[in-house]
């Protein structure tokens, strides 16, 4: 039987936007590990969070990228429609699930701060993942989160303290969330733990041991 | 259009032409593989690292998807049908034990192949109680299974399999990451499940001769993919002697290795007085008298759950003694009042003592090899060319030079178990601890290590191995501490 | 989640469906969100624990999960009496500080509001077996499985992930580089064991496909997840907490709802 000629250069297959199961289990695994992470910043954010609040009224959420990472890092690594929802709500269910302020509620900001990561993400068709749409989704999501808390926890703040929590957030957002996840992912693919998934494979090298 | 599957028993296998690739990598796993299998046979698959075993299992599993995960040319046919259309009859036990154990408890895991499988739930619990049996686990089924051994756990992804009634059992490396009982345990257990269910068995190892008595075919594949021998075992093996054993398969009947040894015993390292050893405080119920001392190489044997890591992590000073005593020699430790190597600091361990886990990957801290080397001496504050020349002495030493400036968790196996032995003699200490260092390794890395480690003994230092392996033993121990009950086996007795 | 080490005999809650739980603390939480008044916190707060009682939920246990949302609840309260909007008689002024008799009203509501909100959440779900939310999610409210499931895989992952953290710890000592910068190696450390929890990860993905996962579209469920009169009561006794607490606030005139301020 005869081979058919085969080039030496590997092709680029057609982007399916079905989820894998090692999609969804990896996914499982990087927003779990986020929302022990969360747990942790909820317990953080309280000592750090109010000499902030009272230095500035309002800076307090400058630690909001804590609780947004989760989103952007799924999305980046998983690089499917749904990922940053999926990756910021099953970390605030484990956030809420362990117990902190905010309780059961902690789903419905997941839900908003995912959702608005996930915004970002589907305006680009789900094609670009560099840096600049990472901040960029970092920093919608701090929106969201702002807009969310300032609705729900604290409906009676002066403007001042408005728009000093919205802009804190923003910026924690689009750094915290943004840059630092997309540093991480880069660092993560260099280990060649990313093999089966596309964000893994720009740049690695052919000839890999196994 | 294909037929429909056949109702119970083997199922056959047919490659036609097969090739693969891995999305992102420009060569090929296998090449133009042509193969056919019967109903009911049990195939033993040889081959050197790299020969696309792995593969072709995943292949026949149904699990290489070639839109997502590769370029597909050719045939690979389960049944009369491409594997993806067949996985109701398809089942497969990979390799590391605590990455299978899907469910926190043993029945739910056992279950949870027919769930997919869409088994009416009534239908399901006796089943999952004959699979257990079948494998000869007998424990309730509400047991956590992150308390199971690792052969149990083997056994148990092995019931989880047969529940599912397969046509094809598909095997790969599944008794490399376990101790010598596991082993034997998972060989009789795949046995029976081949015999009970009838299925077609294709097993991946290459530690022979335990699966000589149950497979009745042996393919080898060589370097790009393609068949070198196919045949009855005792035959092809004969005939591709050399060849197997070039490519690190253990072969049954080949002679270990010499290794001559300076026997120089040297001075005293470590004193253990009626040490007792646990990650816990009140754990530990040993009561071991021994001494460490350079030049010597000391095994440590006992079967799992005794506390030989735990041992392993006391004398490298990571965990504190849970009773007796550890005391380091005057010359040894670096202040007279501090001689226990727990209370060390961290830069003092590093010029005396130097531990090698059984996983090499927790041990890498950075992002190239040459800086793995480096870090060691860098901690201790050398200058830019002494580290320089340290990382090329060893690079050379240990054949790492080709991979110097990529990423450690890229290597393969054997690359990293040599990475982790570099770096703990990057900064020359007295005593050298390895867990297990020739787990999972095939004939070559073996012997490789085996020298190295006699070397390491004559140039002067002490070495502490913690195994399960009784050659291995043989072959270099000058003194043996047996952590329990543990009936010491000959070296012809032992199954590979 | 799950079952915190020495809780104490089973009770009623035990035996109830984890989506019931999840169901009734949302009912909840959605009720009194709406509104900021001490009044419908309060009566919702006095209803919750006496329903408690009822379940026989161990006091100790409530008293040791409540303490850290009691403590989240005053910081929050604390920042609305500083920064709130200022009504009313100002009490003290600095910077931008402004306590006055407007946000000390919000401040003791936003207190209790959190108190009402986040103590259900966590009282219910005390002795949860993920396991068993998993199959109640997919069981009972028909999510998709393959989620669900992977979820449920993921989740048992990271709880192993402990052992490997300790190793990687030791490791840090071996090298010689455990004596100072903790913060660096701590964020070291976390990314290895990240690497380690996504390796893991693929290969379980990899064993739950050479099982059949994902193979077939529908699938059955070995263990039933019930749904009945227990879940139903305990739902219903939800509505009925949230429906005193808000007919007490509206009927006092105390009620202000969250949109208009």
């Amino acid at each position: 039987m005869s081979t058919d000629i085969v080039s030496d250069r590997p092709t680029s297959n057609p982007r399916s936007y079905r989820w894998r199961v090692v999609d969804i289990v990896v996914a499982s695994v990087l927003a779990v590990a986020a929302g022990l992470v969360f747990v942790l910043w909820n317990i953080a954010s309280n000592p750090i969070g109010a000499p902030l609040g009272a230095a500035l009224p309002g800076l307090q959420a400058l630690l909001g990228g804590g609780w947004l990472f989760a989103g952007v890092l799924t999305a980046l690594v998983i690089r499917k429609p749904g990922a940053a929802l999926y990756g910021e709500m099953v970390a605030a269910t484990v956030s809420a699930l362990v117990g902190n302020q905010w309780g059961v509620l902690t789903l419905e900001s997941g839900l908003v701060q995912g959702l608005a990561a996930e915004l970002v993400f589907a305006v680009f068709l789900y094609r670009a993942w560099n840096l600049p749409v990472a901040v960029l989704s970092g920093a919608v999501a701090g929106l969201g989160l702002a807009i969310n808390d300032l609705i729900l926890w604290y409906p009676g703040s002066a403007a001042t303290f408005s728009a000093i929590y919205v802009t804190s957030a923003i910026v924690s957002g689009a750094l915290i969330a943004g840059a630092l996840s997309w540093f991480v992912v880069r660092g993560l693919a260099k280990t060649g733990a990313l093999s089966r998934f596309p964000s893994g494979r720009v740049g690695s090298q052919p000839n890999l041991a196994r | 259009m294909s037929a429909p599957p056949s109702p119970g028993g083997g199922v056959a296998v047919s490659a036609q032409g097969w090739q693969w690739r891995h999305a992102g990598r420009a060569q090929w796993a296998l090449r133009g593989l042509d193969l056919a299998i019967e109903p009911g046979e049990r195939v033993l698959l040889l081959g050197a690292s790299g020969s696309g075993k792995s593969t072709l299992l995943q292949g026949l599993a149904g699990l290489l998807d070639s839109n997502e995960d590769g370029d597909e040319t050719g045939r690979l046919l389960v049944d009369g049908a491409p594997p993806a259309r067949r996985r109701s009859r398809i089942g497969m036990v990979l390799q590391n034990p605590d990455s299978q154990v899907i469910l926190s408890r043993v029945g739910d895991d056992v279950a949870f192949g027919m769930e997919n499988f869409n088994v009416e739930r009534a239908a399901i619990w006796p089943r999952v109680r004959r699979a257990l049996a079948a494998v000869g686990l007998d424990l309730p089924l509400s047991r956590e299974t992150s308390a199971l051994s690792g052969g149990q756990q083997q056994r148990l992804a092995l019931a989880g399999v047969i529940a599912m009634n397969p046509g094809l059992i598909l095997l790969d490396e599944p008794t490399a990451n376990l101790d010598p009982a596991g082993v034997v345990e998972v060989r009789d257990a795949v046995a029976a499940a081949a015999a009970s269910t009838g299925a077609t068995l294709v097993v991946v190892e290459h530690r022979t001769a335990v699966w000589l008595p149950v497979v009745d075919r042996v393919i080898v594949l060589g370097d790009d993919g393609r068949v070198v021998a196919d045949g009855p075992p005792e035959d092809t093996l004969g005939r591709q002697r050399d060849m197997l054993q070039r490519a690190g398969v253990w072969v049954p009947g080949a002679e270990l290795p010499a290794i001559t040894r300076r026997h120089a015993p040297g001075a005293r390292l470590l004193e253990a007085a009626n040490l007792s050893v646990g990650y816990r405080a009140d754990d530990g119920s040993h009561d071991l008298t021994f001494d460490v001392d350079r030049g010597a190489v000391t095994v440590v044997t006992g079967p799992n759950g005794t506390g030989k890591s735990a041992l392993a992590l006391t004398l490298g000073g990571l965990l504190p003694p849970r009773g007796g005593t550890l005391t380091a020699d005057e010359t040894f430790a670096p202040a007279p009042r501090r001689r226990s190597p727990v209370e060390w600091k961290s830069r003092e361990l590093l010029t005396r003592i130097g531990s090698v886990f059984q996983n090499p990957e927790h041990q890498f801290l950075t992002a190239t090899v040459r800086d793995e080397l480096a870090l060691g001496p860098r901690a201790l504050k050398k200058d830019d060319a002494a580290v320089a020349d340290t990382c090329d002495a060893l690079l050379d030493r240990l054949r790492l030079a080709h991979v110097a400036d990529v990423n450690p968790y890229t290597l393969s196996g054997g690359e990293q178990r040599r990475l982790s032995v570099a770096t703990v003699l990057a900064t020359a200490p007295g005593l050298i601890i390895l867990d297990e260092p020739t787990f999972g390794q095939d004939r070559n890395t073996w012997a490789e290590l085996v020298r190295m480690l006699a070397e390491i003994a004559d140039d002067g230092a002490a070495v502490v191995a913690i195994t399960h392996d009784l050659d291995f033993a043989g072959l270099l121990a000058d003194q043996r501490v047996d952590l329990g009950a543990w009936h010491a086996e000959t070296a012809a007795d032992t199954p590979w | 989640m799950v079952s915190v080490a020495g809780v104490a005999a089973p009770t009623w809650l035990t035996g109830v469906n984890p989506v019931a739980k999840l169901a009734a603390a949302l009912v909840i939480a959605v009720g009194l969100v709406l509104s900021v008044d001490w009044v419908s916190a309060l009566t919702a707060l006095v209803l919750e624990f006496a329903l408690l009682m009822a379940l026989r939920v161990p006091l100790r246990v409530m008293v040791t999960r409540a303490a850290m949302v009691t403590f989240a609840a005053a910081l929050t309260a604390l920042t609305i009496l500083l920064y709130g909007e200022s009504r009313g008689v100002v009490h003290w002024h600095f910077l931008l500080i402004t306590v006055s008799d407007g946000s000390i009203t919000l401040a003791v509501a936003t207190f209790l509001r959190v108190l009402a909100i986040a103590l259900p959440s966590v009282l219910l779900f005390v002795d949860t077996e993920p396991t068993e939310l998993a199959d109640g999610l997919g069981q009972v409210l028909r999510l998709p499985a393959r989620f669900v499931l992977g979820a449920l895989a993921g989740v048992r992952l990271v709880g192993l992930l402990g052992q490997d953290w300790r190793y990687l710890g030791y490791a840090r000592r071996a090298r010689g580089v455990a004596d100072q910068g903790r913060v660096k190696r701590a964020a070291g450390q976390a990314f290895a064991l990240l690497v380690s929890a996504i390796r893991r990860g693929s290969t379980l993905a990899t064993a739950m496909e050479a099982r059949g996962f994902g193979a077939h579209p529908t699938r059955t469920w070995a263990r039933p997840s019930p749904f009945g009169g227990r879940e139903v009561a305990l739902i219903c006794a939800a509505f009925v907490v949230v429906a005193v607490a808000v007919a007490t606030s509206v009927g006092t005139g105390h009620w202000n709802f969250v949109a208009t301020r």
